[in-house]
């Protein structure tokens, strides 16, 4: 036990200094924070590495008041991920039913926004904006996790286009 | 040409430049197929993935492996019944994949008794990838998708648990049914295909450059060993043989993954047991990793960095210096949480006989990589195979027979250090610049195939090249539907609490068997 404390003591605090982008003010309806609910819509895993990557200490996403929750009704934001699959548009559509409003929707990866790669296969439908409005997206195949956290306060400032 | 690579006294495969030993044997009749399977089964070979292709001739795949070396055959059917014999009674890891081919192609597994459908959900009218002027191709059933068929347990207090396709967390999706009673699970059902993208459609016709750029993007975090088995397989299909130099760093770029991988899920599985300062404490070296990997390689994830005929990195003096002390400082903090995991009760304790994979069980399905070697399946293609200019460096077999979760934290611990030695030599032997080789082109359709150790395990890959370097058929396998079998087979009897523990430890790809 001692020597994972000592570990723990000895590695400290590495979480980078925030950036503050003035595109990325904080509506009061969210009150600096935010809960994200992921959803991967036929992804090849690469954006879920970068998912998973901004909760490293390093970029540590929970320090900029954000967090992901396992039930969609706890969420302010859908996280979609992937080329949106056929398989997968059920599913969506359903989580995206279950969350309460207001909320924002993000797309992250060249796959999220226009089907990617996989544009044009008999089993994707291309891209989220073929299914949902999207508020945000966050480009690249995977984008960094930098390019993630500020697209998802980016989702705080920017305004629906329809209510 | 229709040689035999077996004769009455043994084996004789063809020796590659690159990789391991490989044959590709067509075959015409049914018949032959499955005594070639019979043969294999016989020889030891596992069953590493069947699949379908539609040139010429539609034709059907399987691939075995073997201590010798990778077999891949090929059999053409017979357009006026599309049927072939199902391998479901050799190799028990055989109906899935034959269920995936009659879903896409519209063949017909003879023989096999499970027809459920697999990879088509019932939204299509007919298989999408069949031949669309053979009407023989269309009669293949679909259902609403909310009426699949899992297995049923009854029994006093038994009930069922299902899971997905949307999980609670940043995870892949897919179908889980479990049948419980209390808190024990009796029977775990997997069901796939919500990930489907259609890949063999888009290999179609592209160019190898495009293919090796969707080959990175089968499953992001294999993007390294996906593009490399690609490639190999393309060079064999063109008959060259890439520059020393790049053989050397495209090993360092598969070790690079397969450290970066291992120490996600070695985090990931202190997590789920409780401990969550593990995560922090990985997460955070494989962040350095990525961070290394963009400044010398261009990317995070290392995707598109193998293309076919070399490489699209070098490395530069400083960068050698740099990775090097990337070795050193892993080498040494991994050592650290390796003790904090060895010492620590309560980890040990959720780790320790959880979730065990039999090693008769794991010899059935032909499961390697990771899982394999955890229950006593010493194959490594790495160590195994002497053809490559890298095995005078290779790393040691890492080998475990207790099967359990405890044992596969325990692999992939020796693995990081095994790979963090073998990644050392080769910076330091570095022959020369790598240098990219030009393809030369043929006028006939040529094929290829290899075989690569991922992180996960054995990734096969097989191509068929048109004149004018045109992709015609393309499939990679990733090892992960062999380790959803693996992970139905451990988790039966354990606590359902301690399935995300299992399932971390196995770490299948859902994009990867999806495809
Ligand atoms: S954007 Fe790139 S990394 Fe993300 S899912 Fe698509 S192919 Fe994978």
């Amino acid at each position: 036990m001692w020597k994972l404390l000592w570990k723990i003591l000895k590695t400290g605090n590495l979480t980078e200094a925030q950036k503050t982008d003035p595109g990325c003010a904080t509506p009061s309806e969210y009150r600096h924070s935010a809960a994200i609910r992921h959803l991967d819509a036929g992804s090849c895993n690469g954006c879920e590495l970068e998912l998973s990557a901004l909760e490293n200490p390093v970029v540590s996403l929970g320090s900029r008041g954000l967090s992901f929750v396992a039930s969609p009704r706890h969420a302010d934001i859908l996280l979609v991920t992937g080329p949106v699959t056929c398989h997968m548009r059920e599913a969506l559509e359903i989580t995206s039913e279950a969350m309460p409003s207001p909320k924002r929707t993000v797309a992250v990866g060249d796959c999220a926004k226009d089907g990617g790669i996989f544009r044009g296969s008999y089993a994707v439908l291309d891209g989220l904006p073929q299914v949902m409005e999207v508020d945000v997206f966050v480009p690249g195949c995977p984008p960094k996790p930098e390019e993630i956290v500020e697209g998802l306060l980016r989702a705080f400032a920017e305004k629906k286009q329809t209510t | 040409m229709n040689e035999r690579p077996f004769d009455e006294g043994g084996l004789c495969l063809i020796p590659s430049e690159e990789g391991i030993p490989r044959a590709l044997l067509p075959l015409d009749l049914p018949e032959n197929y499955l005594r070639e399977a019979r043969f294999l089964k016989s020889s030891g070979a596992r069953l590493k993935g069947i699949w379908g292709a539609t040139s010429e001739t539609p034709s059907l795949y399987a691939a075995f492996l073997l201590k010798e070396g990778l077999v891949v055959l090929s059999l053409s059917l017979a357009r006026s019944t599309l049927s072939f014999p199902s391998l479901s009674g050799l190799f028990p890891a055989a109906g899935r994949f034959e269920r995936t081919v009659r879903d896409l192609f519209g063949f017909r597994p003879e023989g096999l008794s499970d027809l459920r459908l697999q990879t088509n959900h019932g939204l299509w009218a007919r298989p999408p990838l069949s031949d669309p002027d053979n009407p023989l191709a269309s009669d293949s059933p679909s259902s609403p998708p909310e009426n699949y068929p899992f297995v049923r347990v009854s029994g006093e207090g038994v009930h069922e648990i299902p899971v997905g396709p949307v999980h609670a967390g940043i995870i892949e999706p897919g179908h889980f049914r479990f049948s419980v009673v209390g808190e024990k699970v009796l029977r775990l059902e997997t069901r796939m295909g919500y990930t489907h993208k259609g890949i063999a459609s888009l290999f179609h016709g592209r160019s190898l450059a495009e293919g090796a750029r969707l080959a990175s993007r089968i499953s992001g975090d294999s993007a390294v060993a996906c593009s490399l088995v690609f490639s190999q397989a393309v060079e064999q299909a063109a008959g060259i043989a890439p520059s020393e130099g790049s053989r050397f760093v495209r090993a360092i770029l598969l070790e690079r993954e397969r450290i970066a991988n291992h120490l996600g899920d070695l985090g990931a599985l202190g997590n789920d047991a409780g401990l969550g300062a593990a995560l922090s404490l990985f997460s955070r070296l494989r962040e350095r990793l990525h961070r290394t990997s963009l400044t010398v390689f261009g990317h995070r994830l290392l995707f598109d960095t193998i293309v076919p005929g070399g490489v699209s990195a070098s490395l530069s003096a400083s960068a050698i210096g740099h990775l090097l002390g990337e070795c050193d400082d892993l080498t040494r903090e991994i050592s650290q949480l390796e003790r904090i995991y060895a010492d620590h009760g309560g980890l040990q304790d959720r780790f320790q006989n959880t979730g065990i994979l039999l090693p008769e069980v794991a010899h059935l399905y032909g499961v390697g990589g990771v899982a394999g070697r955890a229950s006593g399946q010493a194959f490594d293609a790495r160590v195994d195979h002497r053809g490559d200019p890298t095995h005078r460096f290779a790393p040691a077999l890492s080998l475990d027979h207790t099967g359990d979760v405890a044992a596969r934290v325990r692999i992939r611990f020796l693995e990081i250090f095994e790979s963090l030695i073998f990644t050392r030599s080769l910076l330091l032997h570095l022959p020369e610049p790598p240098l990219s080789m030009a393809l030369p082109d043929a006028p006939e359709p040529r094929e290829g195939c290899a075989l690569v150790e991922g992180f996960r395990g054995e990734v096969i890959g097989w191509v068929r090249l048109l004149q004018g370097e045109v992709l015609e058929s393309v499939h990679i396998q990733d090892p992960s539907p062999l380790l959803w079998h693996a992970l139905e087979a451990a988790t039966p009897g354990n606590l359902v609490a301690d399935f995300p523990l299992i399932n971390k430890s196995f770490n299948p790809s859902y994009s990867g068997t999806d495809l």
